[in-house]
């Protein structure tokens, strides 16, 4: 295969290492269980929505609705919940949120698989639509009091301890989930004939109905498992918050967006891989999370984002210019 | 068709197709037998395509019979001509540029055998059958977007093959290949005809095929105009068959000698594409450079009309010198190109027919800034009048438009402009055969109204048929001056190669 040294995941997962390796430098408590832990509980909501966006960027698609149908799912979850059953086991909560999240994906599905509108149009329209409906009929209030199981789960942990420096650390149930999304999300894109499907239509959609793909199918399952997982998302961020607030999350659609671009997707379709969105959400988090440690303003975040997109993107497609006009 | 014949594998008869009240297939007949080589020839328009698309499936004929391999196929999709055998490998290949040789391969019957599961290991043994059966070595995780066009086309053979192909139809497959890589496709289609597999070739490059085909039929509007075995056209016969006419390769008439020079090039060199070009263009003449492809020769017609700039030397309009790398400049200078890849180069796909001949002639029609749409729309109009573009609606986009009638729209947009020179970069690259002579006629009528006109081509008739003298072009340099009107192929094609 042509250079591993040219991938995008392996220039994320140096630009990792180099930013890791700095930042012990400037302060060795940096490299301990509690830093990990923390970033790991960071990765746990950008790293789901950013699955999910890859898979729409892999079939050829953008969606830029996925925050606002988190949220929406989050909410209504929640309401719903309180004004039911409050006492609802935390995976019945989030099934609930996960089927409210499908339900809107398949919104979009219906406008972008039925009709065959144009994905950018398609979910900046329904990203108004369902935030606003979500703020004008189901509620604009905070609420900081959740569900009894809500608050349970965002206590259940994973691993918690105390590192030998003293300081406390804890790995939340929450970052099962990504892991199981994850895990999911590969298997589907890498060993079923579905996920290949999705590959083929962000290649060539005309090839993919000729070779007898049913690309309205595959488009309509990729928009509501997005939406379902925008949906676990939700939920996920509002126990872990300990708050359904419904001014959150939307707005976040283009860091996620830029860190699944970080990773090696491209906006023209046909490439993404499971591996390169996590090492781009990992730099992003890292960024977002730790740039003071190596004693860069926390103001200079998104500057830093930035450019690492600019370098991330830039450099690969640079060099396969020069590639071409080496052949050429 | 003589009684001893084999049996066929694809029997059509009586096959009608009307679009509308457009008649585009009127009663063909068409057998294929297994094993068998057919070329299917006709030009634009002439229903080929049609035919192939309802031999595939893809559309369905308003009247007539098709039985294939023996069985009467009433209704065909083209998932029934696929599990019947019949696939069609179309001008683009239609493969996955981001998924490997293996997958591309392997994709469509893993579809039809309905698995779930994608596997690697299979999709890989697959594929290594298929490459194995066409005698090529291709690096199966090779991403397709990163092969060569010639290897794109063997993966697409492959992917028929793996699909149990009995009969693989080709939709120009010749157009994007060097000579090499044609020898060599020939190679693997007597292999395959060995192997008991069928192969239609539809194309209007021709001579090409004819030595691997045993059976010619030629289309035109819509019938079945010619048909028998290969050895008895050549390529005359088959043009005559095609356009219904003998197409002239008139000799052109004697440059003046003493006319004045529009365009002088002197001591042009460019690194790595051209190096000391001098050359003298008259008025009322046409150059022609002879190049084959990687002579320099497109950097070389760029850099007349300032797309490319040179690092030596200079080039004159009238006397005058033209700043070089300055396109805007040498247009105003008078100078017209038209580009070898008009698709990317030089049209507006997009857009109307009547805008895209409209464009260039924005400044023209304007008045402090404020153009007058219909005086420009009617002036457009007129030139694709004069240049017979055959379009049913001038404001349908230019996508629609066949290859000869794009060429055409790409000229009369540089003629509304009055040049006084014009470079022509593979004027007839795509085009059918018709057509082509059709653009040889307006090029001569051009020198003919004073217009200096530089051809750049590697089709040697072409380049006979319409230049007063030839500059052989070869490693950047020119290396031979031809007089048009006493030189034969052979001996041009020698010069070139040598």
């Amino acid at each position: 295969m042509s250079g591993f040294w040219t991938r995008n995941e392996t220039l994320v997962a140096i630009v990792i290492v180099g930013f890791c390796a700095v930042a012990a430098a400037s302060d060795p408590r940096f490299l301990s269980a509690t830093t990990l832990a923390d970033l790991a509980r960071a990765s746990i909501v950008l790293g789901i929505l950013a699955v999910g966006a890859m898979l729409v960027l892999v079939s050829g698609g953008i969606d830029v609705s996925f925050t606002a149908i988190a949220v929406f799912a989050m909410y209504a979850t929640t309401v719903l919940t309180l004004g039911t059953v409050p006492d609802l086991p935390w995976p019945a909560i989030f099934l609930i949120s996960i089927a409210i999240g499908a339900a809107l994906g398949a919104v979009n599905g219906l406008f972008i698989a039925g009709f065959g509108l144009p994905t950018l149009i398609v979910t900046l329209g329904t990203l108004s639509v369902f935030r606003g409906a979500l703020l004008t009929f189901v509620g604009s209030e905070r609420i900081s009091s959740l569900p009894p199981e809500m608050r349970g789960f965002s206590r259940a942990m994973i691993a918690r301890g105390t590192t030998e420096a003293g300081s406390f650390y804890a790995v939340p149930l929450a970052f099962g989930a990504l892991v199981l999304v994850v895990a999911l999300t590969w298997f589907i894109l890498n060993r079923t004939l579905l996920g290949r499907s999705i590959y083929a239509i962000g290649g060539s959609v005309e090839s993919a109905r000729r070779i007898g793909i049913d690309v309205r199918r595959t488009q309509f399952f990729v928009y509501v498992y997005v939406g379902a997982l925008a949906g676990l998302a939700g939920i996920i961020h509002g126990a872990l918050g300990r708050m359904s607030d419904p001014f959150s999350l939307v707005g976040l659609e283009l860091s996620v967006i830029a860190a699944v671009v970080l990773g090696g997707a491209r906006l023209t379709g046909g490439h993404g891989t499971v591996t390169g969105t996590l090492l781009g959400v990992a730099l992003i988090v890292l960024v977002q999370n730790s740039l003071i440690v190596v004693g860069v303003p926390s103001t200079w975040q998104s500057v830093v984002i930035g450019f690492l997109i600019l370098l991330g993107t830039g450099l690969p497609a640079w060099q396969a210019k020069r590639a071409r006009e080496a052949a050429a | 068709m003589t009684s001893d014949a084999p049996e066929p594998f694809v029997r059509m008869r009586g096959v009608v197709k009307r679009y509308g009240g457009v008649v585009a297939l009127d009663g063909v007949d068409f057998d294929v037998a297994p094993g068998e080589a057919v070329c299917l020839a006709g030009e634009n328009g002439s229903g080929k395509s049609t035919l192939i698309k309802i031999l595939a499936g893809v559309e369905q004929p308003t009247d007539g019979r098709i039985e294939i391999g023996g069985r009467a196929r009433a209704r065909l999709d083209p998932r029934a001509a696929a599990a019947a055998g019949v696939l069609v490998i179309f001008q683009d290949f239609s493969l996955f540029p981001n998924l490997s040789v293996a997958e591309n391969v392997a994709f469509a019957t893993e579809l039809r055998d309905g698995r779930r599961l994608a596997s690697r290991r299979r999709a890989r043994e697959k594929a290594r059958a298929a490459l194995e059966r066409v005698g090529v070595d291709i690096p199966l995780d090779a991403s397709v977007e990163s092969l060569p066009v010639a290897h794109k086309q063997l993966v697409a053979i492959c992917r028929a093959l793996a699909s149990n192909a009995k009969l693989i139809v080709m939709d120009e497959p010749t157009t994007a290949l060097t000579e090499r890589e044609v020898a060599s496709l020939l190679r693997i289609i007597r292999r395959l005809k060995a192997d008991g597999v069928a192969v239609v070739f539809v194309s209007h490059k021709l001579a090409e095929v004819l030595e691997v085909c045993e059976t010619v039929f030629v289309l035109r509007n819509g019938e079945l105009v010619a048909r028998g075995p290969a050895g008895d056209f050549d390529a005359a016969s088959l043009t005559r068959h095609m356009t219904g006419r003998d197409v002239p390769q008139a000799a052109p008439d004697a440059a003046d000698a003493t006319a004045p020079v529009l365009l002088r090039a002197s001591g042009l060199s460019k690194a790595g594409a051209f190096e000391n070009v001098e050359l003298e263009l008259r008025a009322g003449e046409v150059l022609g450079v002879a190049g084959l492809l990687g002579s320099g020769r497109t950097s070389l017609a760029k850099a007349l009309f300032g797309l490319v700039e040179p690092d030596a030397g200079s080039i004159e309009i009238d006397g005058e010198p033209v700043p070089p790398g300055d396109p805007v400049a040498a247009t105003r200078a008078g100078v017209g190109y038209v580009p070898e890849d008009r698709l990317t180069e030089g049209l507006f796909l997009a857009q109307s027919i009547v805008r895209n001949v409209a464009v260039g002639r924005l400044d023209a029609h304007a008045t402090r800034g404020f153009v007058d749409l219909r005086a420009l729309g009617d002036e457009a109009r007129e030139w694709l009048g004069r240049l017979k573009v055959k379009a049913p609606d001038p404001e349908a986009p230019v996508r629609s438009l066949s290859g000869g009638n794009q060429q055409r729209v790409a000229l009369a947009r540089w003629l509304a402009r009055a040049p006084r020179v014009l470079i022509l970069n593979g004027p007839s690259v795509g085009v059918d055969v018709g057509s082509k002579a059709d653009i040889h006629d307006i090029v001569r009528d051009l020198a003919r109204s004073g217009i200096g006109v530089v051809v750049i081509s590697d089709d040697l008739p072409e380049l006979l048929a319409v230049s007063h003298r030839i500059l052989v072009m070869r490693n950047g340099r020119l290396t031979d001056e031809l007089p048009g009107g006493s030189v034969d192929e052979t001996e041009l094609g020698h010069r070139l190669a040598s």
